[in-house]
């Protein structure tokens, strides 16, 4: 009577079979820390959260949510920024980049810079996801003796590589970073406004002409800049080619799709001796319905109500 | 003084591995021999000042001691936020160097002429700022900048300027150098291409038997205030520089015995108006117009006594 426990134990790989062993291993951990774990081996929840949604979306609904709480908290500005880069950051943090978050200064690590400073919230939450700081530290975002200013900072939170704030920096310090060692990959994660800068170009011409080919350009191309639509502003498309004929290789790609970002960022560089660029097709404000392309959101923090609704929105 | 500056930075890319010479497409007839013996250590950003200050910020946050090198305007008042946000925000270890100091570069104009640039640069958080007045202190100063973790500004002449000294000083970053002391009547405290001039002025009025000072401020942040104001304590005091009479060493001056509340018997700043040249000239001639010559500035110095 008293074996009952382990031939429940020794069934339940059975009954899934269809799990790798891999997978399994679980079951094995928590059978050990005692019988209340047994129970939750069974509930068909525990197997639809190893098995059927996606880990990754699930870390990117979770960083959306400490965007929107960062926001609110702080009543600042710049939350549709934030919600356009999440799929690329956790693609890049979660499964691209070689990191170790226990370890942020490790040598050779590949590089990212978040060149579009004024989206930094998505940066922060992003980080704690990934295990460089404690949650704590979100509440100091963007308010009175906090540590976390509203344009990102080195040296204010662990993992963060570079300053910026002013646009079209980050490229030039990226490709530095690069030339200075060329065995890892430099990330720099930039706007589609940001495009308009002429430091940017000037960075462009160089990494073409100096064969930069571990300098990894990220355009998150949401279609919206400070005062109106890319297009009518200061259009700059045919981005691609423009890449292209400063001697780039260009991929374009939909920036909320992690599956695709990831396949994209797969075999780096694109083309050998070329730096490379990935063209992400976002939507400013993406994930929240009310804050979907609007111009408004690059500059309004959401009310109590607005916070309540978004974060239904996640739910 | 810029051969100077070549030879030491071959010396460096043997000395240490970490060295990083940037230029923006200038250093004709200066870069060659560097460029042929370590073609991995140099690069040529183009003319893109803005991209070479942030590379070579890139380059430092990677552990490398960057050189940065372009003409004092396109050094400093062009990538200027690149230098405030990219090198002294991350407080890195990159030297700009901007040649052609103050009027050098003569008839090239105004674009050319590196009027602001110690202003500029003093303004910028973390940056130290130094001119030296002869190949000898810029050695000095450059072996001293390989040991400096944070951003460095150094102003250089062009070329064939007199020394100064005879051998190397015995110099220290932050310390005025007494270069000429025969007496207490005044004392000039000077900087860059202008010390030499200053000596000149002072053998001047030592033939109408004013007995006084020369001072290479060769560090003008962080100032050595206490030679200044144990200087101002005892004597007539002149400030001479290639500069803008905003912002430059005088300034500098002036506001540390501002603050510590010292007057001394005399002060006076010599220095550029605070305008573009209008009349078209060679340095000397220039120098001459705003009147920085041995003998204008000796013959001001001595009507204020």
């Amino acid at each position: 009577m008293h074996f009952w426990p382990f031939s429940r134990y020794f069934r339940a790989p059975q009954k899934a079979t269809y799990l790798p062993y891999i997978i399994c291993m679980p079951y094995y951990k928590n059978y050990l820390v005692g019988r209340a774990n047994l129970i939750k081996l069974k509930s068909p929840t525990f197997y639809m959260d190893r098995t059927s949604v996606n880990p990754l979306s699930s870390h990117a609904k979770e960083i959306r949510r400490k965007i929107l709480k960062m926001i609110h908290a702080s009543k600042s500005a710049h939350i549709a920024s934030a919600l356009s880069t999440v799929e690329l950051l956790v693609s890049l943090y979660f499964k691209i980049m070689r990191i170790d978050p226990k370890n942020p200064s490790m040598q050779g690590r590949d590089i990212l810079i978040f060149s579009k400073g004024h989206g930094c919230s998505a940066l922060y939450a992003t980080l704690v996801q990934r295990g460089y700081e404690n949650e704590k530290i979100l509440q100091e975002f963007s308010t009175d003796g906090g540590k976390l200013w509203g344009h990102v900072t080195s040296g204010s939170m662990k993992g963060i590589e570079a300053t910026a704030g002013s646009l079209g920096h980050g490229l030039p310090i990226g490709l530095g970073m690069a030339l200075a060692n060329k065995k890892r990959n430099v990330f720099v994660l930039m706007g589609d406004g940001e495009c308009d800068e002429g430091s940017v170009w000037e960075a462009i011409l160089f990494a073409g002409h100096a064969r930069a080919s571990n300098l990894i350009a990220i355009i998150d191309f949401n279609k919206i800049q400070s005062l109106g639509n890319t297009a009518e502003v200061l259009d700059i498309e045919p981005l691609a080619e423009k890449f292209r004929a400063a001697k780039w290789a260009a991929k374009e790609v939909d920036g909320h799709s992690i599956p695709h970002i990831c396949a994209a960022l797969q075999k780096l560089p694109f083309e050998e001796g070329k730096p490379s660029v990935l063209i992400a097709h976002t939507t400013k404000g993406k994930g929240i319905s009310f804050m979907e392309n609007s111009l408004a959101w690059h500059y309004t923090p959401p009310d109590d109500k607005q916070l309540e609704g978004a974060l239904g929105e996640l739910s | 003084m810029r051969k100077t500056f070549v030879e030491k930075l071959l010396l460096y890319a043997k000395k240490y591995p970490s060295l990083m010479v940037v230029t923006g497409d200038l250093g004709y007839s200066v870069f060659e021999p560097f460029m042929q013996k370590f073609p991995e250590k140099f690069i040529n950003a183009g003319i893109a000042e803005q991209n070479m200050m942030g590379m070579s910020a890139g380059l430092a946050l990677s552990g490398k001691i960057v050189f940065a090198y372009s003409i004092t305007p396109f050094a400093t008042v062009r990538p200027l936020e690149q230098i405030r946000v990219d090198i002294c925000y991350h407080n890195l270890p990159v030297r700009i160097i901007g040649t052609g100091a103050g009027l050098s570069y003569g008839t090239l104009g105004p674009t050319h002429h590196g009027t602001e640039d110690l202003a500029l640069m003093r303004a910028m958080p973390n940056m130290a700022v130094c001119a030296p007045a002869d190949k000898y202190e810029l050695a000095k100063i450059m072996d001293a900048s390989m040991k400096m973790k944070t951003p460095l500004y150094i102003r250089i002449g062009r070329s064939q300027e007199p020394d100064v000294h005879s051998f190397p000083p015995p110099l220290k970053i932050g310390k005025g150098l007494e270069v000429y002391s025969k007496g207490g009547d005044f004392a000039i405290i000077s900087c860059g291409n202008m010390v030499h001039t200053a000596l000149q002025a002072a053998a001047i009025l030592f033939k109408e038997g004013k007995k006084g000072k020369v001072i290479s401020m060769h560090t003008i942040k962080p100032l050595d205030s206490a030679l200044v104001l144990s200087l101002a304590k005892k004597m007539p005091l002149f400030t001479l520089e290639e500069h803008s009479i905003i912002g430059g060493l005088g300034s500098a001056v002036a506001e540390t015995l501002a603050d510590a509340g010292v007057c001394p018997p005399v002060f006076e700043r010599f220095a550029l108006p605070d305008a573009f040249q209008k009349a078209v000239g060679k340095h000397e001639f220039l120098r001459m117009k705003n009147g920085l010559t041995p003998e204008a500035v000796a013959k001001k110095i001595i009507k204020k006594l």
